[in-house]
């Protein structure tokens, strides 16, 4: 599997937080998950697309160090390479 | 013991969204079954949720929640619950539960492994998962959980809350059963155990009738402990004046021909109720439209109510809309107590040609007016499940 660029993991995770019921608007790298009503069954679902998207397996420790978008973008970002 | 009211109805139904709907076209003789299924065309889930809300139930959950939205609004509980919200539960019954998801992720376990299955499969496909989407909804933190009795479970849901209140483990129940079973699985199932109508053709107590047309949908019933809700100055629509429940304990498809089990179950629920057969103004029947229910359960009534079989009005919900499975008893006590209140008896509709050998008054084809001089307002509604579930509420309309 090729390194995926920023670009791509951002419009993965961007594109599944929409799907979970979150507001395009409020999505931004600073954007909190618990503000963007993100829980652990739709972090559950992140990491399962994550880890067929890019290869990346997540565990429970590291979903809970996600506070933010782009904690979740930097961390699949570094554990892609 | 304490008496039990109803100040709200909810249902959504293939014949539309709302309990007024469902009465007012039933009664015109509207039959919403098409192409052999009765489903709820006129639920769109995006009306009434989120994308959150709708990704987190299944559609049996979902049905379920907006006819209890209705049965709260209609219980002017709409901003605040009355009561202490611990003493406020949510019983929900469920004939399938979330087939639709079960398999859904079932597809995409043998398509795609066991990673990819969704973490939401389970909270989705539960049996209880009606019953915990209104107790989150509305906040209800009293006791809350499903019933699960095929075909009988909306009657066993209203019947253990009853008894809930009665006991005094709640204040208030929001009770109902909801089912959404029209899914490839489901289909393939229930027609190979012979149960479905291969002409997709409902027509209870005809002697056509070929077997059941399967519906899907919601009933909700807030039910109070009547002291209660007179002090709260609440709108009474009826009593539950009774609830019988026996098995047959014979076949786990068919009832004895003689619809013992039943039979005894009404005759338990007129005991409960302290009502004779003679004060019955109108029945409604179970009336599947299959050849065995159908005439299992004119056996039953004959037996249970001697010679007031012969002459109180009786007829099938499931004329109309289909059969709701575990929604079917719910949804028809709301039918009947609307009925009841509108004086206004829906018809059994597609009876056109009468079994000979079911001989009862099934009010055919047309609604009848409902003539009562100075009685009471009572009425009997069945329900019957495989595995020989059976269950009957004596309900009095107000």
């Amino acid at each position: 599997m090729t390194q995926p660029t920023i670009d791509q993991i951002e419009k993965v995770i961007t594109d599944s937080l929409v799907t979970f019921g979150a507001d395009p608007d409020a999505i931004s790298r600073d954007a909190e998950l618990e503000a963007l009503d993100v829980d652990s069954l739709d972090l559950a679902e992140l990491s399962q697309i994550l880890e067929e998207q890019f290869g990346v397996e997540l565990t429970a420790a590291d979903v809970a160090e996600i506070k933010t978008v782009g904690d979740a973008i930097d961390l699949v970002a570094e554990r892609a390479k | 013991m304490k008496q039990v009211v109803v100040t709200g109805v909810g249902a959504v139904t293939p014949l539309g969204v709302g309990a007024a709907t469902l009465h007012e076209r039933w009664a015109a003789g509207v039959c919403a079954i098409k192409d052999g299924e009765g489903r709820c065309d006129e639920f769109v889930a995006t009306d009434h949720f989120t994308v959150k809300e709708a990704r987190r139930a299944d559609r049996f959950a979902q049905l379920v929640l907006v006819a209890s939205r209705e049965a709260l609004a209609d219980a002017g509980w709409a901003d605040d619950l009355p009561y202490d919200s611990r003493r406020i539960g949510a019983i929900i019954g469920t004939g399938i539960g979330g087939i639709g998801t079960i398999e859904a992720n079932d597809r995409t376990l043998i398509e795609q492994g066991p990673k990819l299955v969704s973490p939401l499969a389970v909270p989705l496909m539960m049996g209880n998962a009606g019953a915990a989407a209104v107790s989150m909804r509305h906040g209800l933190r009293g006791p809350s959980y499903g019933v699960v009795s095929a075909c009988a479970a909306g009657t066993h849901a209203i019947g253990s809350a009853m008894r809930a209140i009665q006991y005094g483990d709640a204040t208030a129940v929001v009770a109902g059963g909801t089912e959404a079973a029209l899914t490839p699985l489901s289909r393939a199932a229930f027609a190979a155990v012979d149960a479905l109508s291969p002409t997709g053709i409902s027509r209870p107590f005809d002697v056509r009738r070929d077997g059941f047309v399967m519906g899907e949908g919601a009933g909700v019933l807030v039910l109070e402990d009547a002291e209660a809700a007179h002090a709260r100055g609440a709108r009474i629509l009826a009593t539950i004046r009774g609830y019988g429940a026996t098995s047959d304990a014979f076949h786990i498809t068919a009832p004895p021909p003689d619809g013992e089990g039943a039979a005894a179950a009404i005759t338990r629920a007129l005991e409960d109720a302290d009502v004779t057969p003679d004060q019955l103004v109108y029945v409604n029947a179970h009336g599947t439209s299959t050849p065995i229910n159908d005439r299992a359960e004119t056996a039953a009534l004959k037996s249970a109510l001697g010679e007031r079989a012969r002459t109180v009005p009786i007829s099938s919900t499931k004329s109309a809309i289909g059969h709701l499975l575990g929604a079917a008893g719910a949804v028809e006590a709301v039918a009947t107590i609307l009925a009841l209140r509108a004086r206004v008896l829906p018809p059994t509709l597609g009876l056109e040609q009468p079994d000979p050998e079911l001989d009862l008054d099934y009010v055919p084809l047309v609604s009848r007016e409902l003539v009562v001089a100075d009685g009471k307002l009572l009425a009997i509604s069945n329900s019957f499940g495989f595995g020989g579930h059976n269950a009957v509420l004596c309900l009095e309309a107000t």
